[in-house]
């Protein structure tokens, strides 16, 4: 079993989370009118085996939206951040 | 070359058991340089390897496999072959590669053991029946059998269901494709290699490889962990690993790789005839010859290239079987296993050239990767062998996205997870 450490609410089963997708990926600015550069950023994955930094929310908890580390090829996980730390440190 | 498998050659055998049967391919060293080199030894790399030998006259070509024929998930998937699809592009590819199944034990000289018992995909409300009404419509129009069934054709047929009153998911129906049904998965993979190797084709097992030449734009060959190989036509056709070998060519590819598990059940009599698929849920479920009954469900939900499925999705998959059919409640699971998809924004694959010269693509098979082996195979080869992709390839270029031509058989979104 995959378990999340969240930071408000503690260790739990991955059941409780919804994943979000890969959070390496950054949105193109606002307006940014190039076809190709939207393509790229949704259509377009990195799709490691090894380290992938990507989203989870805490649905059946606190619901807060949350950054993992994990690795693809093993499933370990480090420590999740909050995902509006990331968006504030923009 | 192995002997040609008769009848004739199965008495003589019989009669003489200490006669070795012949090793049904040979195992080269590799060479040095191959017109085409086709990297994985799965369903759709021996495939392509055959039909350019068979189809085009391709004979100095080499499959390059990283560990044996038939490990990766031509070995561990449910066996399903259909072809009831919604959407132009798909349906006709579909349709071609149950054609190609139909006829494929012969063309290979191997039984494949295709068992054409029928498919019935269940419908659970009005509503639903009339969207498989639709689809049975657009597969009739295409050539393909379909049939509607009413809730008494379907209990005729699938007795073993619930019918009861207060069934969590009544049933009001079912499209039913006659002609779908089940194949031996080995026996895909061992016939291609076998046929293919009889052509001329090297395969190499056990032949890992790391890197992909690249020289003024255009794939000039691999490195590999038995040594540089030239070729003057590499594909790709590693499916859950598509975006780990597209990288060492640079490609990003739109592909995640996600973990999808399947099970076996103890074996009981002879109970599921068909293979019959749930429309509350993607479960789907068939009977083995050896009596166990093969099922599985949904994606678990997150991208990971782990061969070890997670237990909540075992759960789930257990509840919809229960759901449909309570009567396997008390059946114990002898095995059940994980194979890695590459899963796709629209749910469906990619064959055909990429932005590098001479280096081509089958991948992105999401759940559907075994019905569609000869198809892949088939039009992979013809599109390596004329540098051009065929009719029923045109709609799985790698950039369709750009240009709008997303194949959403599921209208599920642009999620990889979600397919």
């Amino acid at each position: 079993m995959l378990r999340i450490t969240c930071p408000c609410c503690g260790e739990r089963d991955y059941t409780e989370f919804r994943y979000g997708g890969d959070a390496g990926k950054a949105r193109p600015a606002h307006g940014t009118g190039d076809l190709k550069t939207w393509h790229d950023h949704v259509f377009l994955f990195d799709n490691p085996k090894g380290a992938h930094r990507e989203y989870w929310q805490h649905v059946l908890g606190c619901r807060q939206w949350l950054v993992l580390e994990r690795n693809t090829a093993t499933n370990e996980v480090g420590p999740p951040r909050p995902a509006r730390d990331r968006a504030e440190s923009r | 070359m192995a002997s040609r498998y008769s009848a004739f050659a199965l008495a003589r055998h019989a009669l003489d058991p200490h006669l070795p049967w012949p090793r049904a391919w040979r195992s080269p060293a590799p060479k040095s340089s191959y017109d085409a080199v086709v990297i994985g030894g799965g369903g759709h790399g021996l495939a392509a390897a055959y039909y350019l030998a068979a189809n085009h006259g391709m004979t100095n070509v080499a499959v390059l496999e990283k560990s044996y024929v038939g490990s990766g998930n031509i070995g561990r998937n449910t066996t399903i072959v259909r072809s009831n699809y919604l959407i132009d592009g798909n349906t006709q590819f579909f349709e071609f590669s149950l054609k190609l199944w139909e006829g494929l034990s012969h063309a290979l000289n191997f039984n494949v053991m295709l068992s054409q018992r029928g498919q019935c995909v269940l419908a659970h409300g009005p509503s639903q029946l009339d969207v498989l009404a639709r689809k049975g419509n657009i597969m009739r129009l295409n050539g393909i059998d379909a049939e509607i069934l009413d809730r008494g054709e379907v209990m005729r047929l699938l007795p073993y269901l619930d019918y009861s009153p207060d069934a969590r998911f009544p049933i009001w129906g079912g499209l039913l494709q006659r002609r779908a049904g089940t194949a031996r998965h080995d026996a895909v993979a061992w016939g291609y290699a076998r046929a293919a190797d009889g052509l001329g084709v090297d395969i190499i097992e056990n032949c890992e490889v790391t890197g992909i030449i690249l020289q003024d734009g255009r794939c000039t060959g691999v490195e590999t962990n038995r040594g540089r190989i030239l070729a003057e036509r590499t594909a790709i056709a590693v499916a859950g690993h598509s975006s780990h070998v597209a990288a060492m060519a640079g490609l990003r590819l739109p592909v995640e790789s996600h973990i999808l598990q399947a099970f076996v059940s103890e074996p009981i009599k002879p109970l599921v005839h068909h293979v019959v698929s749930f429309g509350a849920e993607l479960f789907y479920i068939s009977q083995s010859d050896k009596g166990g009954l093969v099922f599985g469900g949904h994606i678990d939900g997150f991208n990971t290239y782990t061969q070890r499925g997670h237990f909540p999705k075992v759960q789930t998959v257990a509840e919809c079987a229960v759901a449909v059919m309570p009567c396997i409640s008390r059946l114990r699971l002898l095995r059940h296993w994980g194979g890695v998809m590459d899963m796709t924004p629209d749910g469906s694959p990619f064959i055909g050239r990429t932005p590098i010269r001479n280096l081509y693509i089958n991948g992105g098979w999401c759940y559907q990767g075994f019905k569609a082996v000869p198809a892949g195979g088939w039009t992979l080869a013809h599109t390596m062998a004329k540098d051009e992709e065929h009719e029923l390839n045109r709609g799985y270029s790698l950039d369709r996205f750009e240009r709008g031509g997303e194949l959403d058989d599921h209208g599920s979104g642009n999620w990889t997870w979600k397919q």
